[in-house]
Protein backbone atom coordinates (compact mmCIF):
# COMPACT_ATOMS: atom_id res chain seq x y z
CA UNK A 1 0.00 0.00 0.00
CA UNK A 2 1.50 3.60 -0.94
CA UNK A 3 2.20 6.08 2.03
CA UNK A 4 -0.64 8.14 3.34
CA UNK A 5 -0.74 11.66 1.90
CA UNK A 6 -0.37 14.37 4.34
CA UNK A 7 -3.32 16.52 3.82
CA UNK A 8 -2.76 20.27 3.40
CA UNK A 9 -4.71 23.61 4.03
CA UNK A 10 -6.53 25.23 0.99
CA UNK A 11 -8.96 28.03 0.33
CA UNK A 12 -11.06 27.81 -2.78
CA UNK A 13 -12.77 31.13 -3.30
CA UNK A 14 -12.26 31.65 -0.03
CA UNK A 15 -13.26 28.68 1.97
CA UNK A 16 -11.36 26.20 3.59
CA UNK A 17 -10.54 22.60 2.87
CA UNK A 18 -8.22 20.05 3.61
CA UNK A 19 -6.86 18.60 0.21
CA UNK A 20 -4.20 15.73 -0.36
CA UNK A 21 -0.78 17.44 -0.41
CA UNK A 22 0.73 17.27 -4.06
CA UNK A 23 -2.36 18.06 -5.86
CA UNK A 24 -2.78 20.18 -8.90
CA UNK A 25 -5.33 23.15 -7.87
CA UNK A 26 -7.89 20.93 -10.54
CA UNK A 27 -7.51 18.04 -8.86
CA UNK A 28 -7.65 20.02 -5.45
CA UNK A 29 -11.11 21.28 -6.16
CA UNK A 30 -12.62 18.29 -7.36
CA UNK A 31 -11.29 16.47 -4.61
CA UNK A 32 -13.20 19.11 -2.25
CA UNK A 33 -16.15 18.35 -4.08
CA UNK A 34 -16.84 21.22 -6.99
CA UNK A 35 -17.55 19.93 -10.30
CA UNK A 36 -15.33 21.81 -12.96
CA UNK A 37 -18.05 22.87 -16.21
CA UNK A 38 -16.13 25.80 -17.36
CA UNK A 39 -12.73 26.45 -17.43
CA UNK A 40 -11.02 23.25 -17.19
CA UNK A 41 -10.26 21.45 -20.83
CA UNK A 42 -7.29 19.18 -22.06
CA UNK A 43 -5.59 18.90 -17.95
CA UNK A 44 -2.15 18.60 -19.62
CA UNK A 45 -1.21 22.60 -19.94
CA UNK A 46 -2.01 23.27 -23.09
CA UNK A 47 -5.49 24.47 -23.95
CA UNK A 48 -5.58 27.37 -22.06
CA UNK A 49 -8.58 27.28 -20.17
CA UNK A 50 -7.87 26.87 -16.77
CA UNK A 51 -6.22 30.36 -16.07
CA UNK A 52 -6.31 31.02 -11.97
CA UNK A 53 -5.02 33.80 -9.93
CA UNK A 54 -3.44 32.49 -6.25
CA UNK A 55 -1.72 33.75 -3.90
CA UNK A 56 0.64 31.65 -1.10
CA UNK A 57 0.82 31.88 2.39
CA UNK A 58 2.88 34.56 3.39
CA UNK A 59 3.56 35.97 0.25
CA UNK A 60 2.32 39.39 -1.03
CA UNK A 61 2.25 38.59 -4.51
CA UNK A 62 -0.84 37.77 -6.49
CA UNK A 63 0.27 35.48 -8.78
CA UNK A 64 -1.33 33.74 -12.01
CA UNK A 65 -1.17 29.97 -13.13
CA UNK A 66 -2.69 26.98 -14.94
CA UNK A 67 -4.60 25.49 -12.56
CA UNK A 68 -4.21 22.09 -14.02
CA UNK A 69 -0.22 22.40 -13.88
CA UNK A 70 0.43 24.46 -10.49
CA UNK A 71 0.53 22.10 -7.46
CA UNK A 72 -1.23 23.81 -4.47
CA UNK A 73 0.58 24.48 -1.41
CA UNK A 74 0.06 24.78 2.44
CA UNK A 75 -2.23 27.83 2.97
CA UNK A 76 -2.74 28.66 -0.53
CA UNK A 77 -5.51 30.66 -1.78
CA UNK A 78 -7.04 30.05 -5.18
CA UNK A 79 -9.57 31.21 -7.26
CA UNK A 80 -10.48 29.97 -11.03
CA UNK A 81 -11.00 32.66 -13.92
CA UNK A 82 -13.55 30.59 -15.97
CA UNK A 83 -13.59 32.83 -19.05
CA UNK A 84 -11.71 36.35 -20.20
CA UNK A 85 -14.51 38.55 -21.60
CA UNK A 86 -11.80 40.02 -23.92
CA UNK A 87 -11.71 42.26 -27.35
CA UNK A 88 -11.07 40.72 -30.06
CA UNK A 89 -11.79 42.21 -33.23
CA UNK A 90 -12.78 40.31 -36.64
CA UNK A 91 -10.59 40.64 -39.56
CA UNK A 92 -10.30 39.22 -42.85
CA UNK A 93 -6.10 37.61 -43.18
CA UNK A 94 -6.46 38.55 -47.34
CA UNK A 95 -6.87 42.28 -46.81
CA UNK A 96 -4.28 42.95 -44.26
CA UNK A 97 -0.66 44.40 -44.39
CA UNK A 98 2.05 42.40 -42.61
CA UNK A 99 3.06 46.01 -40.96
CA UNK A 100 2.26 48.06 -37.90
CA UNK A 101 -0.68 49.53 -39.75
CA UNK A 102 -2.67 46.79 -39.62
CA UNK A 103 -2.19 47.01 -35.52
CA UNK A 104 -2.82 50.66 -35.25
CA UNK A 105 -6.11 49.95 -37.26
CA UNK A 106 -7.59 46.93 -35.55
CA UNK A 107 -5.76 47.24 -31.95
CA UNK A 108 -5.14 50.71 -30.94
CA UNK A 109 -5.28 49.46 -27.64
CA UNK A 110 -1.33 47.90 -27.94
CA UNK A 111 -0.09 51.96 -27.87
CA UNK A 112 -0.57 52.27 -24.60
CA UNK A 113 1.57 49.96 -23.23
CA UNK A 114 3.93 51.53 -20.46
CA UNK A 115 6.56 48.59 -20.74
CA UNK A 116 5.66 47.88 -17.15
CA UNK A 117 6.44 43.91 -17.70
CA UNK A 118 3.54 43.24 -15.40
CA UNK A 119 1.90 40.77 -18.50
CA UNK A 120 5.80 38.71 -18.37
CA UNK A 121 5.24 38.19 -14.69
CA UNK A 122 1.79 37.47 -15.00
CA UNK A 123 2.48 34.64 -17.89
CA UNK A 124 2.19 31.25 -16.71
CA UNK A 125 4.01 29.73 -20.08
CA UNK A 126 7.06 32.03 -19.27
CA UNK A 127 6.39 34.24 -22.24
CA UNK A 128 8.43 37.45 -22.48
CA UNK A 129 4.74 38.93 -23.38
CA UNK A 130 5.71 42.54 -23.11
CA UNK A 131 8.99 42.35 -25.35
CA UNK A 132 6.59 40.65 -28.21
CA UNK A 133 3.67 43.75 -27.49
CA UNK A 134 7.14 46.27 -27.74
CA UNK A 135 7.98 44.08 -31.03
CA UNK A 136 4.57 44.97 -32.65
CA UNK A 137 4.83 48.33 -31.32
CA UNK A 138 7.72 48.79 -33.49
CA UNK A 139 6.55 46.79 -36.17
CA UNK A 140 9.13 44.01 -36.02
CA UNK A 141 5.85 41.25 -36.49
CA UNK A 142 8.78 38.47 -36.92
CA UNK A 143 9.97 38.69 -33.57
CA UNK A 144 6.39 39.37 -31.74
CA UNK A 145 5.17 36.05 -33.63
CA UNK A 146 8.29 33.96 -32.39
CA UNK A 147 8.19 35.49 -28.97
CA UNK A 148 4.63 34.50 -28.57
CA UNK A 149 4.69 31.39 -30.27
CA UNK A 150 3.63 29.12 -27.17
CA UNK A 151 1.10 31.36 -26.44
CA UNK A 152 -2.32 29.19 -25.12
CA UNK A 153 -4.26 31.98 -24.82
CA UNK A 154 -4.89 31.94 -21.29
CA UNK A 155 -6.10 35.40 -20.94
CA UNK A 156 -3.88 35.71 -17.21
CA UNK A 157 -1.82 38.81 -19.42
CA UNK A 158 -4.64 41.06 -20.49
CA UNK A 159 -6.14 40.62 -16.75
CA UNK A 160 -3.55 42.25 -15.42
CA UNK A 161 -2.73 44.84 -17.79
CA UNK A 162 -2.67 48.61 -16.23
CA UNK A 163 -3.23 49.58 -19.98
CA UNK A 164 -6.12 47.27 -20.94
CA UNK A 165 -4.23 45.60 -23.58
CA UNK A 166 -5.02 42.18 -25.07
CA UNK A 167 -2.03 40.69 -25.62
CA UNK A 168 -2.94 37.23 -26.77
CA UNK A 169 -5.04 38.83 -29.44
CA UNK A 170 -2.52 40.95 -30.63
CA UNK A 171 -0.17 37.81 -30.75
CA UNK A 172 -2.15 35.53 -32.87
CA UNK A 173 -2.81 38.28 -34.99
CA UNK A 174 0.95 38.97 -35.30
CA UNK A 175 1.87 34.85 -36.33
CA UNK A 176 -0.61 34.77 -38.40
CA UNK A 177 0.75 37.68 -40.37
CA UNK A 178 3.90 36.15 -40.53
CA UNK A 179 2.81 33.06 -41.30
CA UNK A 180 1.05 34.26 -44.41
CA UNK A 181 3.02 37.01 -45.76
CA UNK A 182 6.60 36.80 -43.73
CA UNK A 183 7.45 33.60 -43.52
CA UNK A 184 10.01 31.78 -46.02
CA UNK A 185 7.71 29.36 -47.62
CA UNK A 186 8.72 25.76 -47.22
CA UNK A 187 8.65 23.55 -50.34
CA UNK A 188 8.58 20.50 -48.28
CA UNK A 189 4.92 22.06 -47.07
CA UNK A 190 3.54 21.89 -50.87
CA UNK A 191 5.28 18.06 -51.36
CA UNK A 192 3.23 16.91 -48.35
CA UNK A 193 -0.04 18.96 -49.43
CA UNK A 194 0.02 17.12 -52.85
CA UNK A 195 1.22 13.59 -51.18
CA UNK A 196 -2.13 14.24 -49.30
CA UNK A 197 -4.15 14.91 -52.14
CA UNK A 198 -2.83 11.49 -53.21
CA UNK A 199 -3.81 9.70 -50.62
CA UNK A 200 -0.72 8.81 -49.73
CA UNK A 201 -1.15 8.39 -45.82
CA UNK A 202 -5.08 6.78 -46.01
CA UNK A 203 -4.13 3.58 -44.98
CA UNK A 204 -1.41 4.69 -42.03
CA UNK A 205 -4.20 6.73 -40.67
CA UNK A 206 -6.49 4.22 -40.98
CA UNK A 207 -4.82 1.86 -38.95
CA UNK A 208 -3.90 4.79 -36.36
CA UNK A 209 -7.94 5.26 -36.28
CA UNK A 210 -8.54 1.87 -35.77
CA UNK A 211 -5.39 0.84 -33.20
CA UNK A 212 -6.33 0.21 -29.81
CA UNK A 213 -5.49 3.14 -26.70
CA UNK A 214 -2.59 1.26 -24.99
CA UNK A 215 -0.89 1.00 -28.18
CA UNK A 216 -2.11 4.19 -29.26
CA UNK A 217 -0.49 5.57 -26.40
CA UNK A 218 2.64 4.07 -26.26
CA UNK A 219 3.70 4.75 -30.37
CA UNK A 220 2.48 8.42 -29.07
CA UNK A 221 5.46 8.58 -26.40
CA UNK A 222 8.11 6.46 -28.13
CA UNK A 223 7.73 8.72 -31.69
CA UNK A 224 10.20 10.57 -32.63
CA UNK A 225 10.33 13.95 -34.02
CA UNK A 226 12.21 15.31 -36.79
CA UNK A 227 13.49 18.74 -37.11
CA UNK A 228 15.65 19.44 -40.41
CA UNK B 1 33.60 52.35 -33.51
CA UNK B 2 30.77 50.93 -32.32
CA UNK B 3 28.06 53.42 -30.81
CA UNK B 4 25.96 51.57 -28.49
CA UNK B 5 22.52 52.54 -29.76
CA UNK B 6 18.47 52.83 -28.75
CA UNK B 7 16.48 53.67 -31.96
CA UNK B 8 12.80 53.90 -30.24
CA UNK B 9 9.87 52.45 -32.33
CA UNK B 10 9.31 55.19 -35.03
CA UNK B 11 13.45 54.58 -36.70
CA UNK B 12 11.78 50.75 -37.21
CA UNK B 13 8.74 52.15 -38.76
CA UNK B 14 7.91 56.05 -39.85
CA UNK B 15 11.28 56.82 -39.82
CA UNK B 16 13.32 53.86 -41.31
CA UNK B 17 15.19 56.58 -43.02
CA UNK B 18 16.45 58.07 -40.64
CA UNK B 19 18.20 55.25 -39.27
CA UNK B 20 19.50 54.23 -42.27
CA UNK B 21 20.68 57.62 -43.58
CA UNK B 22 22.22 57.90 -40.05
CA UNK B 23 23.66 54.52 -39.86
CA UNK B 24 25.02 54.86 -43.63
CA UNK B 25 26.52 58.18 -42.86
CA UNK B 26 28.64 57.07 -40.11
CA UNK B 27 29.99 54.93 -41.87
CA UNK B 28 31.75 57.17 -43.60
CA UNK B 29 32.95 58.41 -40.44
CA UNK B 30 34.23 54.83 -39.55
CA UNK B 31 31.48 54.72 -36.69
CA UNK B 32 28.92 52.04 -36.55
CA UNK B 33 25.73 51.89 -34.68
CA UNK B 34 25.00 48.92 -32.57
CA UNK B 35 21.56 48.29 -31.73
CA UNK B 36 21.41 47.11 -28.29
CA UNK B 37 19.04 44.24 -27.57
CA UNK B 38 15.95 43.71 -25.93
CA UNK B 39 15.16 47.82 -25.83
CA UNK B 40 11.65 48.34 -25.26
CA UNK B 41 9.42 51.86 -26.30
CA UNK B 42 11.31 55.54 -24.68
CA UNK B 43 8.45 56.49 -23.06
CA UNK B 44 7.56 58.64 -25.77
CA UNK B 45 7.14 61.36 -23.59
CA UNK B 46 8.65 62.09 -20.40
CA UNK B 47 5.55 62.17 -17.61
CA UNK B 48 5.48 65.27 -15.61
CA UNK B 49 3.52 63.72 -13.06
CA UNK B 50 6.30 63.50 -10.10
CA UNK B 51 4.52 60.15 -8.29
CA UNK B 52 3.19 57.96 -11.25
CA UNK B 53 6.18 55.70 -11.50
CA UNK B 54 4.28 53.58 -13.76
CA UNK B 55 5.32 56.22 -16.49
CA UNK B 56 8.96 56.11 -15.84
CA UNK B 57 9.27 52.12 -16.42
CA UNK B 58 9.50 52.24 -19.84
CA UNK B 59 12.68 54.12 -20.24
CA UNK B 60 14.55 52.77 -16.78
CA UNK B 61 13.64 49.49 -18.21
CA UNK B 62 15.96 50.86 -21.21
CA UNK B 63 18.52 52.01 -18.96
CA UNK B 64 18.41 48.67 -16.97
CA UNK B 65 18.72 46.31 -19.87
CA UNK B 66 21.48 48.23 -21.43
CA UNK B 67 23.78 48.35 -17.94
CA UNK B 68 23.10 44.24 -17.66
CA UNK B 69 24.27 44.34 -20.98
CA UNK B 70 27.27 45.95 -20.40
CA UNK B 71 26.64 49.23 -22.43
CA UNK B 72 27.89 52.31 -20.77
CA UNK B 73 25.85 54.33 -23.02
CA UNK B 74 23.64 54.63 -25.49
CA UNK B 75 23.62 57.02 -28.54
CA UNK B 76 19.79 58.43 -29.17
CA UNK B 77 18.57 59.74 -32.98
CA UNK B 78 14.97 60.39 -31.99
CA UNK B 79 14.98 63.65 -30.15
CA UNK B 80 11.59 62.65 -27.97
CA UNK B 81 13.72 59.37 -26.76
CA UNK B 82 16.88 61.50 -26.02
CA UNK B 83 14.78 63.65 -23.70
CA UNK B 84 12.31 61.26 -22.26
CA UNK B 85 15.27 59.15 -21.37
CA UNK B 86 17.57 61.15 -20.38
CA UNK B 87 14.50 63.01 -18.23
CA UNK B 88 13.60 59.54 -16.34
CA UNK B 89 17.06 58.96 -15.90
CA UNK B 90 17.31 61.68 -13.64
CA UNK B 91 14.15 61.50 -12.20
CA UNK B 92 15.78 58.32 -10.57
CA UNK B 93 19.23 59.38 -10.38
CA UNK B 94 18.48 62.31 -8.58
CA UNK B 95 15.77 60.63 -5.84
CA UNK B 96 17.24 57.46 -4.75
CA UNK B 97 13.57 56.76 -3.30
CA UNK B 98 12.76 56.67 -6.86
CA UNK B 99 15.61 54.37 -8.12
CA UNK B 100 14.47 52.22 -5.23
CA UNK B 101 10.48 51.98 -6.03
CA UNK B 102 11.23 51.94 -9.77
CA UNK B 103 13.80 48.58 -9.06
CA UNK B 104 11.71 47.08 -6.64
CA UNK B 105 8.62 46.99 -9.39
CA UNK B 106 11.94 45.49 -11.84
CA UNK B 107 12.23 41.98 -10.34
CA UNK B 108 11.65 40.11 -13.52
CA UNK B 109 14.63 42.06 -14.57
CA UNK B 110 17.68 40.19 -14.01
CA UNK B 111 19.68 43.11 -12.27
CA UNK B 112 18.55 46.32 -10.65
CA UNK B 113 19.16 49.85 -12.20
CA UNK B 114 22.32 51.18 -10.47
CA UNK B 115 22.68 54.23 -12.81
CA UNK B 116 25.40 54.05 -15.01
CA UNK B 117 24.63 54.22 -18.19
CA UNK B 118 24.87 57.89 -20.17
CA UNK B 119 22.67 59.19 -22.43
CA UNK B 120 23.60 61.13 -25.79
CA UNK B 121 21.69 62.58 -28.49
CA UNK B 122 23.91 62.14 -32.03
CA UNK B 123 24.33 66.05 -32.28
CA UNK B 124 26.42 65.94 -29.68
CA UNK B 125 28.55 63.00 -30.31
CA UNK B 126 29.32 64.53 -33.54
CA UNK B 127 30.17 67.50 -32.22
CA UNK B 128 32.13 66.53 -28.69
CA UNK B 129 33.60 63.36 -29.89
CA UNK B 130 33.60 62.53 -33.78
CA UNK B 131 34.37 65.98 -34.26
CA UNK B 132 32.32 68.73 -36.66
CA UNK B 133 36.04 69.44 -38.52
CA UNK B 134 36.23 65.64 -39.49
CA UNK B 135 32.97 65.69 -40.56
CA UNK B 136 33.73 68.22 -42.94
CA UNK B 137 37.19 66.72 -43.86
CA UNK B 138 35.19 63.42 -44.73
CA UNK B 139 32.79 65.62 -46.68
CA UNK B 140 33.17 64.47 -50.52
CA UNK B 141 29.69 65.89 -51.79
CA UNK B 142 29.50 69.65 -50.03
CA UNK B 143 25.91 71.02 -50.13
CA UNK B 144 27.00 73.99 -51.75
CA UNK B 145 23.93 76.71 -52.69
CA UNK B 146 21.81 74.90 -49.83
CA UNK B 147 20.22 77.15 -47.63
CA UNK B 148 19.38 75.31 -44.88
CA UNK B 149 17.12 75.79 -41.32
CA UNK B 150 17.48 74.09 -38.57
CA UNK B 151 14.72 73.20 -36.44
CA UNK B 152 15.26 72.36 -33.58
CA UNK B 153 10.99 72.54 -31.90
CA UNK B 154 11.26 71.85 -27.61
CA UNK B 155 12.88 68.22 -27.37
CA UNK B 156 16.71 69.31 -28.18
CA UNK B 157 16.88 72.59 -25.28
CA UNK B 158 14.00 72.31 -23.11
CA UNK B 159 14.13 71.83 -20.24
CA UNK B 160 17.39 73.72 -20.01
CA UNK B 161 19.26 71.00 -17.88
CA UNK B 162 18.99 68.46 -20.62
CA UNK B 163 20.12 70.48 -23.53
CA UNK B 164 22.13 69.59 -26.14
CA UNK B 165 23.25 73.24 -26.52
CA UNK B 166 22.51 76.87 -25.53
CA UNK B 167 18.68 76.49 -24.35
CA UNK B 168 17.90 79.92 -25.89
CA UNK B 169 20.80 80.06 -28.80
CA UNK B 170 21.53 76.63 -29.75
CA UNK B 171 23.95 76.45 -32.75
CA UNK B 172 24.83 72.89 -32.75
CA UNK B 173 23.04 71.70 -35.61
CA UNK B 174 23.73 75.24 -37.70
CA UNK B 175 27.18 73.85 -37.12
CA UNK B 176 26.86 70.71 -38.08
CA UNK B 177 25.33 72.18 -41.55
CA UNK B 178 28.12 74.95 -42.36
CA UNK B 179 30.75 71.64 -41.73
CA UNK B 180 28.50 69.92 -44.59
CA UNK B 181 29.15 72.51 -46.78
CA UNK B 182 25.54 74.03 -46.70
CA UNK B 183 24.76 77.70 -45.55
CA UNK B 184 22.95 77.76 -42.31
CA UNK B 185 20.20 80.37 -41.89
CA UNK B 186 19.42 81.31 -38.77
CA UNK B 187 15.53 82.02 -38.21
CA UNK B 188 13.02 83.26 -35.79
CA UNK B 189 11.12 80.08 -35.09
CA UNK B 190 13.60 77.64 -34.74
CA UNK B 191 12.75 76.78 -30.99
CA UNK B 192 8.95 77.16 -31.26
CA UNK B 193 7.28 73.83 -30.71
CA UNK B 194 5.61 72.30 -33.74
CA UNK B 195 2.23 71.02 -31.75
CA UNK B 196 3.54 67.96 -31.15
CA UNK B 197 0.63 65.68 -30.52
CA UNK B 198 -2.39 68.07 -31.09
CA UNK B 199 -1.93 66.70 -34.43
CA UNK B 200 -4.11 63.80 -33.53
CA UNK B 201 -7.12 65.52 -31.45
CA UNK B 202 -7.08 69.41 -32.84
CA UNK B 203 -4.79 69.52 -35.94
CA UNK B 204 -5.62 72.88 -36.47
CA UNK B 205 -3.37 73.94 -34.18
CA UNK B 206 -0.21 71.93 -35.37
CA UNK B 207 -1.00 72.93 -38.80
CA UNK B 208 -1.00 76.70 -37.68
CA UNK B 209 2.42 76.12 -35.97
CA UNK B 210 4.08 74.23 -38.60
CA UNK B 211 2.90 77.12 -40.73
CA UNK B 212 4.46 80.26 -38.80
CA UNK B 213 7.45 78.00 -38.27
CA UNK B 214 7.78 77.41 -41.88
CA UNK B 215 7.22 80.48 -43.30
CA UNK B 216 9.50 82.47 -40.97
CA UNK B 217 12.39 80.01 -42.32
CA UNK B 218 11.10 80.96 -46.00
CA UNK B 219 11.27 84.62 -45.31
CA UNK B 220 14.54 84.43 -44.89
CA UNK B 221 15.59 82.40 -47.59
CA UNK B 222 15.45 78.95 -46.69
CA UNK B 223 15.34 76.24 -49.60
CA UNK B 224 14.88 73.23 -46.88
CA UNK B 225 14.39 72.21 -43.24
CA UNK B 226 16.33 69.93 -40.80
CA UNK B 227 15.19 68.08 -37.62
CA UNK B 228 15.61 65.20 -35.43
CA UNK B 229 12.38 64.32 -34.17
CA UNK B 230 9.47 62.27 -35.76
CA UNK B 231 6.99 63.92 -34.53
CA UNK B 232 8.01 67.77 -35.78
CA UNK B 233 9.26 65.83 -39.03
CA UNK B 234 5.56 64.70 -39.46
CA UNK B 235 3.63 68.15 -38.32
CA UNK B 236 6.42 70.15 -40.52
CA UNK B 237 5.58 67.85 -43.48
CA UNK B 238 2.82 65.78 -44.09
CA UNK B 239 0.99 69.22 -42.83
CA UNK B 240 1.88 70.93 -45.45
CA UNK B 241 -0.67 70.07 -47.79
CA UNK B 242 -3.35 71.18 -44.59
CA UNK B 243 -1.49 74.50 -44.93
CA UNK B 244 -1.56 75.08 -48.59
CA UNK B 245 -5.46 74.65 -48.18
CA UNK B 246 -5.41 77.77 -45.77
CA UNK B 247 -2.63 80.40 -46.24
CA UNK B 248 -3.06 80.47 -49.96
CA UNK B 249 0.94 82.31 -50.14
CA UNK B 250 2.59 78.94 -48.86
CA UNK B 251 4.78 77.20 -50.80
CA UNK B 252 6.04 73.94 -49.75
CA UNK B 253 9.33 73.30 -48.33
CA UNK B 254 11.28 70.03 -48.01
CA UNK B 255 11.86 68.42 -44.38
CA UNK B 256 15.29 66.54 -44.15
CA UNK B 257 16.27 64.54 -41.42
CA UNK B 258 19.82 66.03 -40.79
CA UNK B 259 21.09 62.46 -41.10
CA UNK B 260 20.05 62.30 -44.80
CA UNK B 261 22.12 65.75 -45.87
CA UNK B 262 24.74 64.17 -43.78
CA UNK B 263 24.41 61.14 -46.19
CA UNK B 264 24.27 63.08 -49.12
CA UNK B 265 27.50 65.07 -48.17
CA UNK B 266 29.58 62.58 -47.54
CA UNK B 267 29.14 60.53 -51.02
CA UNK B 268 26.37 57.66 -49.44
CA UNK B 269 24.18 59.48 -52.02
CA UNK B 270 20.30 59.58 -52.04
CA UNK B 271 17.85 56.22 -51.51
CA UNK B 272 14.69 56.46 -53.28
CA UNK B 273 13.28 54.49 -50.71
CA UNK B 274 13.60 58.00 -48.57
CA UNK B 275 11.84 59.63 -50.78
CA UNK B 276 9.11 57.53 -49.90
CA UNK B 277 9.03 58.33 -46.45
CA UNK B 278 8.59 61.90 -47.24
CA UNK B 279 5.43 63.90 -47.89
CA UNK B 280 6.94 67.27 -49.76
CA UNK B 281 9.59 65.33 -52.75
CA UNK B 282 12.66 66.07 -51.09
CA UNK B 283 14.85 65.31 -54.58
CA UNK B 284 13.64 68.41 -56.54
CA UNK B 285 16.60 70.73 -54.16
CA UNK B 286 18.77 68.23 -54.24
CA UNK B 287 18.71 68.17 -57.64
CA UNK B 288 18.09 71.48 -58.47
CA UNK B 289 21.60 72.42 -56.67
CA UNK B 290 23.34 69.44 -58.46
CA UNK B 291 23.47 67.20 -54.77
CA UNK B 292 22.34 64.18 -56.41
S1 LIG C 1 0.85 35.50 -23.32
FE1 LIG C 1 -0.98 35.88 -22.07
S2 LIG C 1 -2.57 34.56 -22.93
FE2 LIG C 1 -0.58 33.84 -23.72
S3 LIG C 1 0.00 32.23 -22.30
FE3 LIG C 1 0.97 34.12 -21.55
S4 LIG C 1 -0.49 35.00 -20.08
FE4 LIG C 1 -1.58 33.42 -21.25
S1 LIG D 1 1.03 44.64 -18.73
FE1 LIG D 1 0.22 45.89 -20.39
S2 LIG D 1 1.22 47.89 -20.14
FE2 LIG D 1 2.37 46.43 -18.90
S3 LIG D 1 4.02 45.73 -20.29
FE3 LIG D 1 2.33 44.29 -20.50
S4 LIG D 1 1.18 45.06 -22.26
FE4 LIG D 1 2.48 46.72 -21.57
Amino acid sequence: MSAKREMIDVYISGELFQVPEGSTIISSMEYAGFQLKRGVGCREGYCGACATVYREKGDYKLKGGLACQTVVTDGMAVAMIPFVPAEKPTYDLNELEADVSTFTKLFPTVFRCVSCNTCTKACPQEIQVMDYIQAIIRGDIERAANLSFDCIRCGLCALRCPSEIVQYNNAILARRLYAKYLAKKSPELDTRLKELDECKYDKEIEEVKNMPKDKLSEKYYSREIKIS
Amino acid sequence: MKLPYYPGCTLKANAKHFEDSAQKALEKLDYQLEEMKDWVCCGTVFSMTSDDLMLQLSSIRNLLRAEKQDLKELVTLCSMCYNTLKQSKDFVEGDLDNLEKVNNFMYMEEAEYKGQVEIYHLLTLLRDRIKFETVKAEVTNPLKGLKVGAYYGCLLVRPQKFAIDDFEAPTIMEDLVESLGAEAIDFQFKLECCGAYQTITKKNISVKRAYEILDSAQRVGCDAIITSCPLCAYNLDFLQKEIEKEYVDFQTIPIFYFTELMAVALGVGWNGEWTKKHDVDPEPILIEKNLI
